[in-house]
């Protein structure tokens, strides 16, 4: 659970740069994740999203900048205590990253077994009651290979609940799902991040699975943040960029045209 | 000429970053040991699949070589008259040579390929993102253990080769082609040495276990997380460990046996 609950906000990223190798992915990014809200992160494919999960989380490093998760610094800390840190959040990734080894029951357990010593007992009680959430119950002695994708990504969520996080973030949850299993998700998240009092970030680029379920929107695209707001400041922003974006346009500030030289010009150069 | 000279600076020095970040990658799995104490049940999982599993590939190459040693052994043998000297031919030839060396190769092709392939493909799968992401050290967790079990079952592996090796000698050259067996038995006792052969060979399998498990677990570890990559970074555990093995056991007999 988290540690200070006042109404700082749970992620403060500041001034935050990130390359990889000659390609800038962050070029000064600020971005404040309140506490207790459903936060998303919009963007254009490629545009460093899922890296954006990763530094949060201490995976990758940033070249300058900092990020704070409830008060500490996730590059400045040691790695214990950001193993402690990690501790108290959670990752879904878009694969749903299952140990394939592993029954969904013991996926699930794997991190109840690793950071408590609970008898079997009550283990057992707390992975049905997680699988249960998420409506698996019945699938614990599944192994992944034999899940669908929305399965796995519910089993994986389980998994990322079980040890109680104060914060979830989702890496493109909705991607490659059908519509059923998209409400099925969309409603999880609302109604875990309610009734489990978490703070979620979704990064995805479904505006409209979005702008149903979150309540604060961030949007980025080259290295910038381009806007952000609720749904409802974004369908409405000044931002012909944004706009575009939040209203799928096939042309605008983004070009339907890749850059190229004039196009007479270019039939006649042949002729 | 400049071309020439710019690939082999590059292929050096990707060559060279490779070995550095291999070491510190060593060190990084042999400070993670120590937590293997408080958690045996992960070492013994792994002994059973890269021990266990090994096992009969071992046998049966151990057999045949046993068995075709014995053959040619006496083939040879038998023209100097000395045909009771098989015995202790099979035995030392398993012993200090064939068993640590063709049983790390054949450990290579087996548990170090498979071992690469499933860190590897851990990694392409984000298996290790994800329990880096829920607070569990990959290294303490996933390659610690195997590191470990690689190491231990080698060197059981290489007696079990000897030992069945000998046996298919025996069944050859007494059993098919009439040698003494008495002889084949007391000649192999009277020549092998526990310290100077069997100890020797014992210590050639543990450094070869440790070269086999170190290069194993390291390429999965480092495989470029897609098909492609955890493909190349198997077939190098494979070359690798080969050109390694070979190569140490160069120096190591030249140190063992070099002034016999």
């Amino acid at each position: 659970m988290s540690k200070n609950n006042n109404d700082e906000p749970i992620v403060k990223i500041r001034g935050l740069r990130f390359a990889h190798g000659a390609r800038v992915i962050f070029d000064g990014v600020d971005i404040d994740i309140p506490r207790g809200k459903i936060t998303s992160i919009m963007g254009p494919s490629g545009t460093g999203k899922t890296t954006l999960l990763k530094l949060i989380g201490g995976q990758l490093q940033p070249t300058a900048g900092s990020v704070v998760v409830d008060g500490e610094d996730v590059n400045k800390i040691s790695r214990d205590a950001l193993f402690r840190l990690r501790k108290r959040m959670s990752l879904l990734f878009q694969t749903g990253a299952l140990f394939t080894d592993l029954t969904v029951f013991e996926n699930v357990a794997f991190p109840l077994r690793e950071h408590t010593r609970l008898p079997e007992s009550i283990l057992r009680d707390l992975v049905l009651m997680k699988l249960q959430a998420v409506g698996l119950r019945g699938a614990r002695d599944l192994l992944p290979a034999e899940l669908s994708g929305g399965m796995a990504r519910r089993v994986a969520l389980a998994r990322a609940i079980a040890l109680d996080p104060m914060m979830i973030m989702y890496d493109e949850p909705f991607t490659g799902q059908d519509p059923i299993t998209v409400g099925v998700i969309m409603q999880l998240i609302r109604m875990l991040n309610d009734t489990l009092g978490l703070t979620s970030i979704i990064v995805s680029h479904d505006v409209h699975e979005l702008t149903m379920i979150c309540d604060h929107m961030y949007m980025i695209s080259g290295g910038k943040v381009m806007g952000h707001g609720t749904p409802d400041d974004m369908a409405h922003s000044e931002s012909g960029w944004v706009r575009q974006f939040m209203a799928g346009l096939p042309d605008g500030p983004v070009p339907f045209h890749y850059p190229a030289p004039d196009y007479a010009d270019d039939l006649l150069a042949g002729a | 000429m400049m071309g020439w000279l710019q690939r082999l600076g590059s292929t050096s020095l990707s060559v060279f970053e490779r070995l550095g970040r291999g070491n510190l990658f060593l060190l990084r799995v042999l400070a993670a040991l120590p937590s293997l104490v408080a958690r045996p049940g992960l070492v013994i999982a792994q002994l059973y699949s890269v021990g266990v599993l090994s096992m009969m590939l071992i046998v049966i190459s151990g057999l045949n070589v046993g068995m075709v040693l014995g053959l040619q052994g006496y083939n040879t043998l038998v023209d100097f008259g000395s045909e009771e000297s098989l015995g202790q031919l099979v035995a030392l030839s398993l012993v200090r040579e064939l068993g640590p060396v063709v049983a790390a190769l054949l450990f290579a092709g087996r548990a170090g390929s498979a071992l690469t392939a499933e860190i590897g493909l851990m990694k392409a799968t984000e298996q290790l993102s994800g329990m880096e992401m829920m607070a569990v050290d990959p290294l303490k967790r996933v390659i610690a253990p195997r590191f470990v079990a690689g190491i231990i079952s080698m060197p059981l592996l290489a007696a079990m080769f000897s030992a069945v090796g000998v046996l298919g000698g025996f069944f050859v050259g007494v059993g098919l082609l009439g040698v003494d067996s008495g002889a084949f038995w007391s000649q192999m006792q009277s020549k092998v040495d526990l310290y100077d052969d069997i100890l020797n060979g014992v210590i050639k399998s543990v450094v070869f276990g440790c070269v086999a498990a170190w290069i194993a677990v390291f390429e999965g570890y480092d495989a470029v997380p897609n098909t492609e990559g955890v493909s190349r970074a198997t077939t190098r555990t494979v070359v690798h460990t080969a050109f390694a093995v070979l190569g140490l056991d160069f120096i190591l007999t030249a140190l063992m046996f070099g002034d016999e």
